[in-house]
């Protein structure tokens, strides 16, 4: 089993309060940060750790954070990315319904690193129940003397406040974000600058995800080159998987990054493998923008080898045969869903959240949704697959964020992968209304598929 | 009955909503109070159901900011009500890891036992229903959301709905 360092206490009654958290070692990362390091060599410990931004993208987080601007008399931020809207993923709600004081003790310690006196944690609007639930527990760490002035008489001082967003997916991508807390619309700036230089009010701002804030709390307690030790090459530490779709017992799991796929799948202690008996299709490794996969690709790459959950191995092989870990939303496909079914719906949702600044993002994603509309309703055409790729390569790389992108990967890769389905329901319209392609070669071994 | 209130309606604000809205402002840099727009906008519509366009030009005076910063705003984000709601708005998610688990088919569900369309108002005022996009719950789907309190429900039956329509409407009584 491997270790739980975020959620070794998501079971002890009470661990939402400030009394029982600290009991059990709680706000140590703080104590130890804010007495015994200067914020340099906290961020030389997130460095060593070699902690990767959980929010999706990936980047060396400790990087990140050294990137920061820092010009004399000018106010810096560090803005916690609680938007979580990326359909697939639901860690970071999670993480704050039940632990919301390990966000708030990672928010005091990066903020110490960073130098911020002020920080916001933007969680979108929808989870009113888990704003309701933070701001409660800053209010006890606020009373304990942990956030305030003079944090524990170290001369610190830190306000930390909850900002609601009002129902937007791109204000999960950080310069919407920024936007948004600065009260206007969602609309992603052009970069750069970045953020480390002109974020929030043109301040110098770091924006992280929840699990990557969480995170530091370990590092800092055990040390970097500890945290480092766990997982597999460039992919230390552990990751929230949130498993959702036609599993046996989807939740969130903490895993050591390297777990073999197939042990996450089907052994009891994850997910237990599919429903009712049924067998596995297809899935989506990393949250609904990353390439869907086959059941044979994603649990043996290219090279016939034990895919495993990392970054890496879940990237290797590229877009021709990999995927991405993206923010860990995994969802898992029985034998009885329909590909063009759930290409559609995803079409569906980038068209719907895309906030229309770029037209290729704006009207491709349009394009994409009625097409593949079509196909699913039995009015497709032969061309209409090479239609949609071409639509998704002229999204793809021209938009002001990566959006645009987001939306054009899972049809371009449910088309590669998955071609004679979606040709199916243009040579067999009448029956592909009624009834679904099924598993067909999906799932046999790798070499019959890859001649 | 609710009766659709006349959108030119003048509002006023009261003082503890005031006092509210000025909490919110106190979180940010002197100057930058626009950043309480948003929170500012949750708060009108749990008071009134949704934000009129008197309501929205009163926020604007508040914030010292044009009533268009206001209007482009709650016009982007789809949380803001711009016409008058059910007293409960029944959100489900209607994106693919709920989908194939049965989203539509609760979607048709509420559709039926509300007997009205997605985004219409039942004729006692009480509920409205729509889907929405995913909702960070996609491992205990069918979910549904219930605003104004955001109330969450998960793994969804036609059975589950039932009893939570007829709690609703309980609650509604009292
Ligand atoms: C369309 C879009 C949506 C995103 N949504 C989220 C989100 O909900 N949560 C999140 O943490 N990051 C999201 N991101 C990534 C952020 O832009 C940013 O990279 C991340 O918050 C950085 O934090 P990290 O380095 O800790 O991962 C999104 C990016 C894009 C392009
Ligand atoms: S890619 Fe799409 S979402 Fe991103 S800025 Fe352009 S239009 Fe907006
Ligand atoms: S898809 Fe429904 S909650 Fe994520």
């Amino acid at each position: 089993m491997g270790r739980k360092l975020l959620l070794e206490h998501i079971n002890v009654p009470g661990i939402n309060t400030f009394d029982v958290y600290r009991s059990k070692g709680g706000y140590a990362a703080v104590e130890k940060a804010l007495k015994t390091l200067t914020p340099d060599e906290v961020v030389e410990e997130v460095k060593k750790s070699g902690l990767r931004g959980r929010g999706g993208a990936g980047f060396p987080t400790g990087m990140k954070w050294s990137f920061l601007a820092k010009p004399e008399g000018v106010a810096r931020y560090l803005v916690c990315n609680a938007d979580e809207s990326e359909p697939g993923t639901f860690k970071d709600r999670f993480l704050m319904t039940y632990l919301p004081h390990l966000l708030i003790e990672g928010m005091i310690v990066a903020s110490f690193a960073l130098g911020a006196k002020t920080s916001y944690i933007y969680v979108r609007g929808e989870m009113m129940p888990q704003i309701r639930i933070l701001e409660k527990a800053i209010a006890e760490a606020k009373a304990k003397g942990f956030l305030g002035k003079n944090i524990l008489g170290t001369g610190y001082d830190l306000e930390l406040y909850v900002q609601p967003g009002g129902g937007a997916y791109i204000c999960g991508e950080e310069t919407a974000l920024l936007e948004s807390l600065e009260g206007k619309r969602g609309n992603p700036r052009i970069k750069p600058p970045f953020p480390a230089i002109a974020g929030l009010y043109g301040c110098p701002t770091v924006v992280n995800n929840v699990e990557s804030i969480a995170a530091v709390v370990p590092i800092i307690n055990e040390g970097g080159d500890e945290y480092a030790k766990l997982g597999i090459g460039r992919s230390t530490g552990t990751k929230l998987i949130s498993a959702g779709g036609n599993l046996k017992n989807p939740g969130v799991y903490e895993i050591d990054l390297g777990l073999p796929a197939e042990e996450f799948l089907y052994s009891d202690e994850y997910c237990g493998g599919i429903a009712n008996g049924k067998r596995l299709k297809a899935v989506v490794a990393g949250g609904s923008s990353v390439p869907i996969l086959p059941a044979n690709l994603f649990l043996k790459t290219i090279n016939n080898e034990a895919r495993l959950m990392s970054y890496e191995s879940l990237a290797y092989g590229g877009f021709v045969s990999g995927t991405m870990m993206g923010s860990g939303g995994f969802i898992a496909y029985d034998e009885d869903q329909c590909i063009v079914r759930n290409t559609w719906n995803f079409a569906r949702f980038y068209h719907h959240e895309s906030c229309g600044q770029c037209s290729p993002c704006r009207e491709g994603t349009g394009w994409m949704e009625k097409v593949l509309h079509r196909l699913e309703y039995g009015h497709g055409k032969m061309s209409d697959m090479d239609l949609l790729v071409d639509v998704s390569k002229k999204i793809e790389g021209n938009t002001i964020c990566p959006l645009g992108d987001a939306a054009a990967w899972p049809v371009a890769s449910a088309i590669r992968h998955f071609r004679d389905e979606f040709e199916w329901h243009v040579t067999d319209a009448a029956t592909a209304v009624t009834r679904n392609y099924g598993i067909a070669h999906y799932a046999d071994p790798l070499n019959t598929v890859v001649a | 009955m609710l009766s659709v209130q006349d959108t030119n309606m003048p509002v006023t604000f009261t003082p503890e909503l005031i006092s509210k809205f000025a909490d919110i402002v106190s979180r940010y840099p002197e100057g930058k109070q626009k950043s309480a727009l948003l929170p500012i906008l949750h708060l009108v519509q749990a008071e009134f159901g949704w934000v009129s366009v008197p309501a929205m030009d009163k926020v604007a005076e508040y914030l010292s900011i044009q009533p268009i910063e206001v209007y482009e705003v709650a016009s982007f984000y789809t949380m803001y009500f711009l016409k008058p709601q059910g007293k409960y708005m029944l959100e489900v998610c209607r994106t693919g890891p709920c989908e194939i688990v049965g989203a539509g088919k609760i979607m048709n569900y509420i559709e039926q036992k509300l007997g009205v369309k997605e985004g219409d108002v039942t004729e006692d005022g009480l509920f409205s229903w729509r889907g929405v996009e995913c909702l960070a719950a996609c491992g205990f789907g069918p979910v549904l959301q219930i605003s104004p309190e955001y109330t969450f429900y998960e793994k969804l039956t036609p059975e589950s709905v039932d009893t939570l329509i007829s709690d609703l409407k309980a609650k509604a009584k009292n």
